[in-house]
């Protein structure tokens, strides 16, 4: 049971960037697509160990490479973005999985804690801090061009600018959930959480923080029962999580029959 | 100043989708505070034109709004999944912050569509299609518009719904908002508009609905001869 201190913070603060992101995620439509976007830094992995660099920098690299090419395509082409993010991030799963061999490519797919350098603890908590204030600025903003781009349009709203930085607020969040879920479930932990919300939240406010609490707990719960049954972390934080989301389909929520 | 000042002027407004070219070389002026009807058949571009006027589409030629114009736009539906956790306090005070207005205002917008406060703890996914149109309108209005964009704003409404809406858009035209609106509704266009603007898959007409609306654009509107052009009026 004696994970650092650091780690926990860090995971922590990830867990919260996933609960936010995830749960406008949800309303952008990118249930599937979110865990497909995931996969998009296994190439990046794959190339940082090639060339000897920090493969979470890798990662992050590819993950904002995605974010843009999936802003790009779905403003230049009419293709939903379930089916862009299905087809190009699924061979990116396909050529990181070419890239990356062995011991390396199952701490890529599944999560490996490990040690944190202090640089990757600093980074983490800028990154998860940026993405924090950045959905909890522009929830407003978000919540309008989810509802209709057209109406944010009248708005004033850039709907083409934030629906950029609302990608790469993804890509970053995904990177963060790197290192303790891998690349084949970090997108997990962005969609269980706010599903699980979705099924309890009365409001808009209720389901930031139920998807952020489910996020929460599942992680550090998660991260304690890993170590304490010797199992890799992800797959224990994923399952936490869906546990929590079957759980929620028993009850009802108020005012909904 | 001249008494009446184009708020919107476009000329040569072509917009293509794809390879299909769905409005081509459309040219009119909307005077300020006055009322413009779109009617035409399914599929020949009015929502089409909104989504260019608002610039939510590329289009060639200019669409020019007045310096100050304030646009409210109320889309036709949606497309909402029902059972998001999004009330309509969470859209109209998410509106009134983006705006800075008190929210004081919300309660004003709701009485001016004739919706109750008890509708923004509802899902919007579960209100009536009635109630979803003036909680949009309501949106629209909290910016105090000077120019409205109305997308069949009474398609989907009950009978009663359809008066409550209608009688909101007249109090605003008395308010000298100026209206754009697009109506199925032969009679909602002989009651409310200065000018319409008919589209057909082969040309277009624009002017004061009683010149322009021959039983012959009539049937290229709606593909068949319209016998009744004005619908029973209402007893009001």
């Amino acid at each position: 049971m004696s994970l650092p201190a650091s780690s926990v913070i860090l995971s922590a603060s990830m867990a919260v960037a996933a609960g936010l992101v995830g749960s406008f995620g949800l309303m952008r439509r990118m249930t599937l697509a979110a865990d497909a976007f995931s996969h998009v830094a296994l190439p990046g992995i794959g190339v940082a160990i090639l060339f000897r660099v920090n493969p979470l920098a890798g990662a992050l690299v590819a993950l904002l490479l995605g974010a843009v090419l999936t802003w790009t395509l779905e403003s230049r082409t009419r293709l939903a973005t379930e089916t862009i993010i299905g087809v190009v991030f699924s061979a990116a799963l396909a050529i990181g999985a070419l890239l990356t061999t062995g011991e390396e490519l199952m701490d890529a797919l599944f999560g490996a804690p490990g040690a944190l350098s202090n640089l990757e603890l600093i980074a983490g908590l800028a990154g998860a801090g940026a993405v924090i204030a950045f959905v909890l600025l522009a929830r407003d903003r978000l919540i309008v061009t989810f509802l209709s781009s057209d109406i944010a349009r009248t708005a004033g709203i850039d709907v083409r600018r934030l629906s950029l930085l609302y990608l790469l607020a993804f890509a970053v969040t995904v990177a963060l959930g790197l290192r303790y879920l891998g690349a084949l479930l970090m997108g997990s932990l962005m969609i269980i959480p706010a599903a699980t919300a979705r099924r309890l939240a009365s409001n808009l406010t209720s389901m930031l923080t139920i998807s952020v609490a489910v996020a929460l707990f599942a992680t550090l719960f998660g991260s304690i029962l890993a170590a304490g049954t010797g199992r890799e972390t992800g797959p224990v934080i994923v399952s936490v999580a869906a546990v929590c989301f079957f759980l929620s389909l028993a009850s009802r929520r108020a005012g909904v029959r | 100043m001249t008494a009446n000042p184009n708020v919107l002027e476009v000329e040569h407004l072509s917009v293509r989708l794809g390879d299909v070219e769905i409005l081509r070389d459309l040219s009119f002026a909307v005077p300020a505070g006055s009322s413009l009807a779109v009617i035409g058949p399914n599929g020949s571009g009015k929502t089409v034109l909104f989504r260019a006027l608002i610039g939510a589409l590329p289009h060639s030629g200019s669409v020019r709004w007045a310096p100050g114009a304030r646009i409210g736009y109320v889309p036709q539906k949606l497309d909402l999944e029902r059972d998001l956790p999004v009330t309509g306090s969470d859209l109209l005070f998410a509106r009134a912050r983006l705006a800075g207005r008190p929210p004081s205002e919300i309660e004003s917008a709701l009485a001016r569509v004739g919706l109750v406060p008890d509708v923004l703890k509802k899902l919007v996914g579960t209100l009536s299609g009635g109630q979803f149109q003036r909680l949009l309108m309501a949106f629209a209005l909290l910016t105090s518009p000077t120019v409205l964009l109305l997308d069949e704003p009474t398609a989907g409404v009950d009978e009663p719904g359809q008066e409550r809406m209608n009688d909101t858009v007249r109090r605003l035209q008395a308010e000298g908002v100026t209206v754009l609106l697009i109506s199925h509704d032969l009679s909602v266009v002989f009651r409310f508009a200065t000018n319409v603007l008919c589209l057909t898959r082969d040309h277009t007409c624009f002017g004061i609905p009683r010149q322009v609306l021959t039983p012959d654009i009539l049937t290229q509107v709606y593909g068949e001869p319209v016998g009744l052009f004005v619908h029973d009026e209402p007893a009001r």
